[in-house]
């Protein structure tokens, strides 16, 4: 095309797109010119790079070995609540970390209900802290995701394909081998690859169930240089190894093209003709049961547990409470003024979109000690927590909100942009009038998935807060440091309320009185 | 008079080339083959694309470089006319001030532009809520309020059956008449062409032919035209 009429000033777009360079990869150059040499770093340190690899990889293998076989299940059987439980395995995309690790240990914990059950087979409780801990954490946050990518996949195979293999008389095992089989080769490595990212920047639960010699992360490594030696030099090197690490995993996951997380088309069952045995019968249930307690117990146990608590929080819960709230909706706010900009400006410069998603491999420590090291000569770095989290939470989201709202904000200028520069639609206008209205759903929804992860987030906050200083997430830790379990239970509740009701209402502010 | 002067417009292996001139308030079909450059043809009077080399000249006025909102110049298109999420009266609303903030007076217009169309009582529906024909009579009523003295239909109607299509195209001749524009049209059918045009411009390999009358281009047709109605 000869010419595109500019209808919307870029210069926003690349004023972000330089903003979310300076964010993932200037705060990483602040970083490196602080690092010490390799020699600073002792075998303490090198064993959290190997434990955070180890545990990715361990996290990835069983969160996707365990997704296939309730995946399939849930593809091939039809049964009251399978809308619902597809749901669920959405919810935790918006769950709190720190919620989920009180759930958990209520349930696996040393006084929790496993523990209980063991004991009254006569057996030793299980302890929930260290390597298999963490494990415990990861699988639960990416079972749910592992499994809503391979449901897809699976409800993708044609429907021609079963009718196939029940024309040819397959066994489940035929099946497997010639349909199911080579859906899995293409999608698993991607899955394998973006949840082995995940895990690799885990700072929360490392935090609450790893520590020690044996089971501290790079990103728990950071913090603890930085917290409590304040050795900046080496909290900076190990904040480069860990870009290095984010990197090379967000690469291979690119490599292996990660399927996109779809949000729905679920609903359809794949008609088979090989699963009426009573043996794949009943191992389907057992796999949707286990996977459906796994998720709901622990979410439960912090319904039941901290419903007697919630009503008689202590007040700085509650002012905790309310920066969280304040800092995740400005947050939200944030990460769609910069995912419009750069949409925007990439109907020009389609690279544009490719910075936005830069921080995919950045880390939220490397990211808070490289603005920890600008700010700190001139600003006491506590004065600006919740700015600096709202920022780094903007920032962080942006990968997804831009993916989600710009295919929208595309479409919508190849449908009507021609229509709109013939009227005379430039600028505010054409924003105002034709942008907005159509991108409002998948605003909205990611704009609720942006205010739920900065409510929960427990990460630059810790580098940034004073005690007086505290968000919600970080609250709850202290009071689980301080073994007020009852009240962090009941903060944990709030929390989880808060976080699903602030996803309520931008989701449906975009949805309502939505036309297509 | 619109004067195309020695246009010239390369796409990769594509070569469009225009030099004539229409009269004013003529009403014109382009015909051609799929693929021919008719409709790459409006792109560029529209604005939408910029030519290689050549001028392109209104009234004596060279608006080779004008955007597409400049010129003096409405389009409809093949689709997406209307902005689905806004009502018929919004759809038009846009033709008078694209901001939408519109004097009573201005909606007054509105108002008498849908009534023209017959659509006085569907003015707060969306085009969901429409049938195709009423849709593409809201874009119709744009044209009555834009009041362009060069309007553009390209293929407007294709997706109407035959006889919904011949009154619309009906309805764009007389739209044009009131407006006292000069209308270009693509069009596949030889029957809307008979019902529409005053000339007819013959587009054939990027090649566009200047007008010539109706009964002149059937009298004489070239034999591109004899191969692609197959006769």
């Amino acid at each position: 095309m000869a010419r595109r009429v500019l209808a919307i000033n870029p210069w926003p777009g690349l004023i972000v797109a330089g903003l979310v360079t300076f964010f993932s990869l200037g705060t990483l150059l602040t970083v490196a010119l602080r690092a010490d040499s390799f020699g600073a770093l002792d075998h303490f340190d090198w064993a959290s790079v190997r434990f955070t690899v180890v545990q990715a990889f361990w996290s990835a293998v069983l969160s996707v070995g365990l997704a296939i076989p309730v995946a399939r299940a849930l593809a091939r059987r039809s049964f009251w609540g399978r809308g619902a439980l597809i749901t669920l395995l959405g919810a935790p995309f918006i769950l709190p970390v720190i919620v989920a690790i009180l759930g958990l240990t209520a349930v696996f914990g040393r006084s929790g209900i496993v523990a209980y059950l063991l004991n009254l087979a006569g057996l030793e409780p299980i302890s929930i802290y260290g390597f298999h801990g963490v494990l415990l954490a990861h699988v639960f946050f990416n079972l749910p995701l592992a499994t809503r990518l391979l449901l897809h996949g699976w409800v993708s195979i044609p429907a021609e394909q079963f009718r196939l293999a029940g024309a040819l008389n397959f066994t489940s095992q035929d099946t497997f081998h010639h349909i199911e089989w080579p859906m899995l080769r293409t999608l698993a490595p991607g899955i394998l690859a973006i949840i082995f990212l995940i895990c690799t920047t885990s700072f929360a639960v490392a935090l609450t169930f790893g520590g020690g010699p044996k089971a501290t992360t790079v990103e728990l490594a950071i913090y603890q240089a930085f917290k409590f030696d304040f050795d900046i030099g080496k909290a900076a090197l190990l904040a480069g190894i860990q870009f290095v690490i984010c990197a090379i995993a967000a690469i291979a996951s690119l490599w292996l093209h990660v399927p996109q997380a779809v949000m729905s088309g679920q609903d359809r069952i794949v008609q088979r003709f090989d699963t009426g045995r009573f043996r794949l019968k009943v191992l389907d249930a057992v796999w949707i049961v286990m996977a459906s307690l796994f998720l709901i117990v622990p979410l439960l146990a912090i319904v039941m547990q901290g419903a007697s608590s919630v009503m008689s929080l202590p007040e700085a819960v509650w002012t905790a409470a309310l920066r969280s709230v304040l800092t995740a909706v400005t947050s939200a706010g944030l990460s769609l003024v910069f995912a419009l900009a750069l949409a925007l400006a990439a109907i020009r410069w389609q690279w544009l979109e490719g910075v936005g998603m830069l921080s995919v491999a950045a880390s939220p420590l490397v990211m808070g000690t490289g603005l920890f090291i600008l700010v700190f000569p001139y600003v006491d770095p506590a004065s600006i927590a919740l700015a600096v989290t709202a920022l780094v939470n903007a920032v962080m989201s942006l990968p997804f909100v831009l993916r989600s709202i710009g295919p929208a904000v595309r479409s919508s200028e190849q449908q009507f942009g021609l229509l709109s520069d013939s009227l005379g639609l430039v600028g505010w206008a054409r924003l105002r009038l034709v942008i907005l209205p159509r991108i409002r759903a998948p605003m909205g929804f990611s704009a609720g998935l942006a205010a739920a992860l900065s409510m929960g987030d427990l990460g630059v906050v810790t580098l940034f807060a004073r005690p007086d200083g505290a968000t919600l997430p970080l609250q709850i830790y202290r009071l689980m440091g301080a073994y007020r379990m009852d009240q962090a239970m009941g903060a944990a509740l709030l929390l989880l309320l808060l976080s699903l009701v602030l996803f309520y209402l931008f989701d449906r502010g975009g949805r309502a009185h939505a036309v297509s | 008079m619109l004067c195309l002067k020695n246009v010239v417009v390369q796409q990769d292996d594509f070569r469009l080339q225009a030099n004539f001139d229409i009269p004013t308030r003529r009403r014109v079909a382009v015909l051609g083959p799929s693929g021919a450059g008719k409709s790459t043809l409006l792109s560029v009077l529209g604005g939408y694309l910029a030519t290689t080399s050549g001028r392109v000249l209104w009234q004596g006025l060279d608006i080779t470089d004008q955007p597409p909102s400049q010129r003096p110049i409405a389009t409809v298109f093949q689709d997406n006319n209307l902005f689905p999420h806004m009502t018929a009266v919004q759809n038009v609303g846009l033709g008078i001030k694209p901001s939408l903030k519109l004097s009573p007076k201005q909606t007054e217009q509105v108002d008498d532009a849908l009534r023209s169309v017959e659509l006085g009582d569907f003015g707060q529906r969306r085009p969901a809520a429409l049938s195709g024909g009423q849709q593409s009579r809201v874009a119709l009523a744009r044209l009555l309020v834009q009041q362009k003295p060069l309007i553009l239909l390209d293929e407007p109607f294709s997706a109407l059956g035959p006889s919904m299509r011949s009154d619309m195209v009906d309805l764009a001749r007389d739209i044009g008449a009131r407006a006292g524009a000069t209308l270009l049209m693509v069009s596949h059918d030889i029957k809307d062409v008979e019902h529409f045009a005053d000339d007819v411009i013959w587009v054939e390999e990027g090649m566009c032919q200047a007008p010539l009358p109706l009964a002149d281009f059937l009298n004489h047709p070239p034999q591109g035209f004899k191969d692609y109605v197959g006769d």
